[in-house]
């Protein structure tokens, strides 16, 4: 499997649980590697709103209303919460849940060899 | 936005426990503090009215490594706050609940507990620390004992109030305070507080946090028009008054509707010896977080412009949930001599530092 960008191995396979994450520094840069439990994601962690570390957030899930009444709590731990203001981002695409399309955070793509987690920048 | 030398002007130290003022109370009040407690005039002894948008309204990465409540480390708002950035001063509003106390004689005593501490543990530990003299604002003349006790150390540098007072805070019973204030020669600060006996409101009760919060911005405008239709800024020419965290966009549309009515009506308040704008804009003094966001970013150097240069003093609100970057809450280019004002000049001269 190939990715764009230069190869960065963040952690070892095992390192990061299902649902666990790890802050690393890249090149000066702070990016947040969260582990989905079907494979790894990578976000800056910089929150494109004000700045705050974005990836020390709480991690929790969407609730959809189909009708008045009726709820679904789906994705469990794959919206994350910035810990200042708020904002909630999708884990998977790095768009913000209330401005998909206009706020986002920088999302980098992550393969694995077998034995090491991989983020390409 | 780059920012040289900054002053914050709203920076929250947090009492973690009770205990912590036993040191700074008489027997009596220990006594009090143990064997009664807090009574607040508040339902809510222990929580707001409303549920936060964050535990403790605190940034979630602001609760102190070592424990405690966030704002109640020094080492730690040295850490994200004041060498983070290049903070020359901050400003520290403690919202410990002394003003709320139904028994006025133990909130006094509260009050004067917390400024005594907040001298121990604060202004004395870290010269970039000001702070604001706490006051059992709803029996005024207590408070006026207490601005001139604390008002003794240089360290302060306003007195607190909050917005939701039992009555509006240009009224006589409210004189005092201003009086001892201007003879301190300290501004007078209105910081927001949802925990105080009123609804933010003028019509009542909201349902949710979001009307309490957005709801603010019109509770600061009510104890604006009240402070100078009812002559405040005519009796005590000196006092200035700072608002905190009730926003600023309110303040041009504010200015035009008290000149136009002040126009029509002026009869009413003959007494006033000029334009309601020229108190608001002489006389009043505007932190900025929360900042406001326009839809389109651009637009907020000209609402600046509109308020008024000299009005908007910079502010963080470390450690709550809403803080404000110094570095990113402006989401435009700022020209750099109004930049300068709002993040360091303004303040300067308000609270007479050495520029």
């Amino acid at each position: 499997m190939t990715a764009p960008g230069r190869a960065v191995v963040v952690a070892v396979v095992g390192e990061i649980p299902a649902g666990g994450r790890k802050i690393v520094d890249i090149d000066g840069r702070s990016v947040g590697v969260f582990n989905l439990g079907d494979g790894f994601v990578a976000l800056r962690n910089t929150c494109p709103h004000e700045g705050a570390p974005l990836c020390e957030g709480v991690l929790s899930g969407a609730l959809t209303s189909p009708t008045p009444g009726v709820y679904h709590y789906e994705r469990r731990g794959e919206i994350l919460r910035c810990p200042w203001h708020q904002w909630e981002f999708d884990l998977r695409t790095g768009r913000s849940w209330v401005d998909p399309d206009r706020v986002r955070v920088r999302h980098y793509p992550v393969t694995s060899d077998g034995r090491h987690v991989i983020v390409h920048v | 936005m780059q920012t040289g030398g900054l002053i914050d002007c709203d920076v929250h130290n947090a009492v973690s426990a009770d205990a912590e003022l036993l040191p700074y109370l008489s027997a009596r009040w220990r006594r009090h503090m143990e064997l009664v407690g807090s009574r607040t005039f508040s339902p809510f002894t222990k929580g707001y009215a409303y549920p936060k948008a964050a535990r403790f309204a605190s940034r979630r990465d602001a609760w102190p490594p070592g424990g405690g409540l966030p704002g109640s480390d020094l080492e730690f708002m040295r850490v994200q706050l004041l060498d983070a950035y290049p903070v020359e001063r901050a400003v520290l509003n403690c919202l410990f609940r002394a003003p709320e106390q139904r028994h006025d004689a133990y909130g006094a005593a509260l009050a004067a507990a917390v400024n005594d501490w907040q001298v121990e543990h604060w202004l004395e530990r870290d010269d970039r620390l000001r702070a604001s003299v706490t006051v059992p604002f709803e029996f005024p003349d207590l408070a006026a004992s207490e601005i001139d006790r604390a008002s003794a150390h240089p360290g302060f540098v306003q007195v607190l109030l909050y917005p939701r007072t039992m009555a509006p805070l240009g009224g006589r019973r409210y004189w005092p305070i201003y009086e001892a204030a201007c003879r301190a020669g300290l501004p007078v600060a209105v910081h927001a507080a949802s925990t105080t006996a009123g609804p933010t409101t003028a019509t009542g009760w909201p349902s949710y946090y979001i009307e309490d919060h957005t709801g603010l911005a019109v509770a600061f405008q009510a104890q604006v028009i009240s402070l100078i239709f009812n002559g405040v800024f005519d009796r005590f020419p000196e006092l200035r008054v700072v608002l905190s965290e009730g926003g600023f966009a309110w303040v041009p549309a504010l200015a035009h509707r008290l000149d136009a009515l002040h126009a029509r009506l002026g009869e009413e308040v003959p007494d006033l010896r000029h334009a309601p704008s020229h108190y608001l804009r002489t006389h009043i003094r505007i932190t900025t977080q929360p900042m406001e966001e326009p839809e389109r970013p651009g637009d907020l150097v000209p609402l600046i412009r509109e308020v008024g240069a000299d009005l908007l003093m910079f502010s963080t609100d470390y450690p709550h949930w809403d803080f404000d970057d110094p570095y990113r809450a402006f989401r435009t280019r700022v020209p750099a001599d109004l930049h300068q004002r709002i993040m360091h000049d303004n303040a300067c001269a308000t609270y007479r530092f050495a520029a």
